[in-house]
């Protein structure tokens, strides 16, 4: 399961930088989107991988051995929510630098 | 009063009266003339009452700890010679505060100019009282900061902001190169304590480093004190006001760079190098600034560079190195400081009084005012040198000491001729000063008609001619054992014998004296006429302008140069910048494989669960395909990306993460409604369309970056499996669900670590949100799209157009109808999803579920009531409010952690307990709660505001960007 997930976390993680090189302003928000999800898989799994073991207790203790490592899903819980605001102040920047220069190249100019 | 409490309140008492100072009214003249002389006054009685003791210990200092692991102490030291300096900075600046009551005008906003005043006199205080040199430094570097701020007091005129800015540049470059000279002394020293650097004379003065360490000292000093070369700066700052001018250019900063000489001549001078570096930086400023002195027009010019050829007068006494030298230098200070500071009075006076500074244009000015001419001409003679006057004792004392021979040489043969030729050239300014003002035909064509100013602003000028005369008369009786206290505490056991008389008998300074005033009297008759048409300037050397120069300077390095720079090492383009930040991460993440902390095993694909692995088949497509189509096809770029999000949340669900699952989930969707908001925004674009670019230059630009992103994807991926196949070691996980339960009374471990364990950092995430909605809102209230935007898109004007030409239809009506079902059935959930935003948050310490999910869904719930009805529709019947939600909400969360202080716990201290509801039964309640309250609140307010600022932009009456904006843009990039 490590070869697949880590195969994806590549396949995410190439197509966004690919876009994030790309000149059009909505090409770098939609890689930075794939990034996230990238990065984000990326810190979950450094709590390795176990199915059927979600970090919610059955009974008033629980040890590693019995659950998920819930460090990685709670850092990551927050990075979700943080990257749609920072998605979406990316795109609003992006959309009056568009207004404000008249194009959408990322540099406010044609080149 | 101990030494201690006395030196403190000189330096507090000023910057407290500062402070105080900047709140009064703007036009409050009385009360802040009040407030400032009252501070000045009390400094004043302070350091009378301080000279008993001064002459009886020699020293009065105060230790206090400051930074202990560099060794360095807040150590201020009070001496005679400060003392002496002190009591000119404190009464001077006393008269100053009288005379600026008058001379400010109602439109002026003092309290400015009375706070920046009393900071001054306050870092001016410190650097005189200073008992160790970093603390000197400190207040060398605020005298700077001050004089630039009060120089450019009237900074709505180019003037005073160009002189400012030049003082600024000019003595911060002193002050850095004094902070290497200083550096250096402290490494020859072993310690930067005053007592201690004045103790190791011949250390320093035998060590390798003294050239260097001089050299910057001197650096220091000469631009503080306008020396030659750097003295332009000078007659520039005569933009301030005349008070600023009064204090500053004659009495106090411009002499902060002689006071430190003198401080340190007992350790430093007496060297060959002193002696050609200082005498001919000197001299030269000497004949230079009188020459030049004689050819301005403006009367706050000429006083500049008659302040410049004084200090240079000073600086040649000091560089001889004897002591005899250094009792005339210490003289001159008080005595320059007394005549200069009454002349830029009068000069401010005869300015306020008729408009006009321009000594072509002034002219009979006795018949008007003829107290304030007296003081003038007493004054100006003290300048030139006149007998019975102050500043004639200390000229003898000058040219006593150049016929002297110090070091032989043709810089000390030539001294006694320089010395009356710069006399000479004072004589001719001062006469000028006096006669082209106050006698001569009277003036036709001036601003003003001229009269006496009020009584108390020329108090203070006629305090100091007072005291000119005065010491002038009486010398020894008067400041001869003030004098003598001063030089002893520089010159110790090495203090000469020297007698303060008017007469001396019939010798050769006095001929040289006689000769300077007749020469000079002879030049000014001769020059006469020239000088009442002439441009300003000195004639031949009028082009060799240091203010030219320096602006050129100024260009050349802060414009020219850096761009060089930036253009040669540097570039704006992003794309660029990007792939160097890349591909420098791709590097460093090389390092652990190249440590050998990280060991890459084969990989067997044995364990690869078939569902999963076609999940990811669909999820990996969606990615490649969202990357490929985003140029052209945004839309299906954008459905892509939602299946490449799908495929993560079944991930998270598949391994143990239900809570990440549910979040994931709810952020795909408002990202997704969030970029369809965006896209209206964008400009077409068309495959069609083909760029100039070659396409072998394009193939290779596309073939690199591929290459790059293969390369971070391949990196990525090899880290991952190479960190997953490792056994899990023991992490702080184990910590969190030992605890989860007993400590934060909640079953779901990852609830309760962001809302209890980690709940400081959930506050500063909540916050970002908080700060990221509001910054998208503020941008969006100005927002301008480009003119091809501004219409209807093309469906609505094609609905629109139909409904036109159907004669049953209105307007819009196309639109009404448009997913009519799926808009009743959206409307019908609105209570649904409430109902579950409520039952996720409730659940979320013990369930999946949580503040962070629930307010997500309830965004939704809003949110597709917009979808559903139009934003018309549901502002008319639903007033949201985010903005409330927003700081309501972070107010919450902050109250919850700040209610766990009424307990005696630290911020954010949760409670737990079950409480017994009727018909409800035993339910969990913990004060984690609230703050996950708060964050269900926060999570609402910032992605509706978010949403709804940017859908608003469509039914906004929009005004496009101008386009003459973005083309300026495109020519200034």
């Amino acid at each position: 399961m490590a070869l697949l997930l880590a195969t994806c976390i590549g396949i995410l993680a190439g197509s966004g930088v690919w876009l994030l090189l790309r000149p059009r302003t909505y090409q770098v928000v939609i890689g930075l989107s794939l990034c996230a999800l990238a990065v984000n898989l990326f810190i979950f799994s450094m709590g390795r991988l176990r199915s059927g073991a979600p970090p919610v207790l059955s009974s008033t203790a629980g040890a590693l051995a019995d659950y998920a490592d819930p460090v990685p899903q709670a850092l990551v819980l927050t990075a979700i929510v943080i990257g749609f605001a920072t998605t979406a102040l990316l795109l609003v920047v992006l959309l009056a630098a568009r207004g404000f220069t008249g194009t959408d190249h990322v540099d406010g100019q044609e080149r | 009063m101990t030494d201690d409490v006395l030196l403190t309140i000189l330096i507090v008492l000023p910057f407290v009266g500062s402070l105080l100072a900047a709140t009064f009214r703007p036009n409050a003249r009385n009360s802040e003339a009040w407030l400032a002389g009252g501070v000045a006054l009390v400094c004043l009685f302070l350091l009378i009452s301080a000279y008993p003791a001064i002459v009886e210990r020699e020293v009065l200092r105060s230790e206090a700890e400051w930074i202990p692991a560099l060794g360095l102490g807040f150590s201020l030291r009070l001496d005679g010679f400060a003392w002496m300096f002190a009591l000119l900075v404190t009464g001077i600046g006393f008269l100053v505060v009288l005379y600026a009551r008058y001379y400010m005008s109602p439109k002026d906003p003092v309290p400015r100019f009375f706070s920046f005043l009393l900071a001054f006199m306050g870092s001016m205080l410190g650097i005189v009282i200073a008992g160790n040199l970093i603390i000197l430094l400190l207040f060398w570097e605020l005298t700077s900061i001050f004089s630039f701020l009060l120089i450019g007091y009237w900074n709505h005129t180019a003037g005073a902001r160009d002189g400012a800015r030049m003082a600024l540049v000019v003595t911060g470059f002193g002050g850095v190169a004094l902070l290497a000279g200083v550096v250096l002394i402290g490494q020859i020293v072993g310690s930067y304590d005053l007592d201690q650097v004045l103790a190791s004379g011949e250390a320093i003065r035998s060590h390798v480093l003294y050239l260097p360490a001089l050299i910057l000292i001197l650096l220091g000093t000469l631009t503080k004190s306008a020396q030659f070369p750097f003295h332009f700066w000078l007659p520039n700052a005569m933009a301030a006001p005349t008070p600023v001018s009064a204090l500053l250019h004659s009495a106090t900063m411009v002499k902060a760079g002689v006071f430190l000489l003198t401080r340190l001549w007992p350790v430093m001078a007496g060297t060959p190098e002193w002696f050609w570096l200082l005498g001919l930086a000197g001299m030269a400023a000497l004949v230079l600034g009188a020459f030049f002195a004689i050819f301005q027009h403006d009367l706050k010019g000429l006083l500049a560079y008659s302040t410049i050829s004084h200090l240079g007068l000073i600086t040649m006494l000091l560089s001889l190195g004897s002591p005899l030298g250094a009792v005339a230098a210490i003289f001159h200070m008080m005595n320059h400081a007394t005549f200069k500071a009454s002349l830029f009075m009068a000069a401010g006076i005869i300015d306020h009084e008729t408009g006009t500074r321009d000594m072509r244009k002034l002219g009979g000015l006795f018949h008007y005012m003829p107290v304030t001419a007296t003081l003038a001409m007493v004054a100006s003679a003290a300048m030139a040198g006149v007998p019975l006057l102050n500043g004639f004792l200390s000229k003898e004392m000058f040219f006593a000491e150049a016929i002297e021979t110090h070091v032989s040489s043709l810089l000390d043969t030539s001294q006694p001729y320089v010395a009356v030729l710069a006399s000479t050239f004072a004589v001719t300014y001062s006469l000028r000063f006096i006669s082209s003002v106050f006698f001569g035909a009277k003036p036709d064509d001036l601003p003003r008609e001229p009269h006496e100013p009020p009584f108390w602003m020329r108090v203070p000028s006629m305090f100091l001619v007072l005291a000119c005369l005065v010491v002038g008369i009486f010398p020894a009786a008067t400041v001869g054992p003030y004098l003598l206290t001063a030089v002893q505490s520089v010159l110790g056991t090495r203090t000469p014998v020297f007698s303060l008389a008017v007469w001396h008998g019939f010798n050769l300074p006095l001929i040289m004296s006689a000769v300077a005033l007749v020469a000079g009297a002879l030049l000014y008759l001769a020059l006469r006429n020239y000088l009442r048409h002439s441009p300003e300037g000195p004639p031949l050397l009028r082009h060799l302008n240091g203010r030219h120069l320096f602006e050129r300077g100024v260009v050349v390095l802060s414009l020219k140069w850096s761009r060089a720079a930036e253009m040669f090492v540097s570039t704006r383009r992003l794309q660029p910048q990007l792939r160097i930040l890349l591909l420098a991460a791709a590097l460093a993440a090389l390092v652990p494989f190249s440590m050998g902390s990280l060991s890459l095993r084969w990989p067997t694909g044995s364990d690869i669960d078939p569902a999963l692995a076609l999940v990811w088949l669909a999820g990996a497509a969606c990615a490649i395909g969202a990357a490929y189509q985003a140029k052209y096809h945004r839309l299906v770029a954008l459905v892509l990306l939602g299946g490449a999000g799908l495929a993560t949340c079944i991930t998270f669900a598949w391994f143990s993460a239900p809570d990440l699952a549910l979040t994931q989930l709810l952020v795909e969707i408002v990202t997704t409604i969030l970029i369809l908001l965006g896209l209206r925004w964008l400009p077409k674009r068309f495959e069609e369309i083909t760029t100039e670019e070659n396409p072998w230059r394009r193939r290779l630009r596309r073939s690199r970056d591929l290459g790059i992103a293969f390369v971070v994807g391949a990196g990525m991926a090899t880290l991952a499996y190479a960190v997953m196949v490792l056994p899990l070691p023991e992490t702080i996980g184990s910590y969190f669900l030992e605890r989860a339960y007993t400590e934060g009374g909640g079953r779901n471990v990852v609830n309760v670590i962001l809302v209890d364990f980690r709940g400081f950092d959930t506050l500063g995430e909540i916050t970002v949100l908080a700060v990221v909605a509001l910054t998208i809102f503020a941008l969006l209230r100005r927002f301008r799209p480009a003119p091809d935007n501004i219409g209807s898109p093309q469906q609505q004007r094609r609905q629109n157009a139909f409904d036109e030409a159907e004669p049953d239809r209105k307007a819009g009506d196309t639109l009404g109808d448009y997913l009519l079902v799926p808009s009743v059935i959206m409307k019908w959930l609105f209570p649904v999803i409430i109902v579950l935003a409520i039952y996720l948050f409730l659940r979320g310490h013990d369930l999946p579920g949580g503040g962070f999910a629930a307010g997500i869904t309830l965004a939704t719930a809003f949110i597709l009531q917009y979808l559903a009805s139009g934003t018309t529709w549901v502002e008319d019947r639903l007033r949201i409010l985010p903005v409330n939600w927003i700081g309501l909400s972070l107010l919450l969360a902050a109250l919850t952690g700040m209610g766990s202080w009424l307990f005696g716990y630290p911020f954010l201290t949760s409670h737990s307990q079950y409480l017994d509801i009727p018909l409800i039964g035993r339910v969990p309640a913990a004060t984690a709660m609230f703050f996950d309250l708060g964050v269900f609140g926060l999570v609402v307010g910032a992605t509706v505001l978010t949403l709804i600022a940017l859908a608003h932009q469509s039914v906004r009456k929009l005004r496009a960007a101008r386009t003459t904006t973005a083309q300026a843009v495109r020519e200034e990039g």
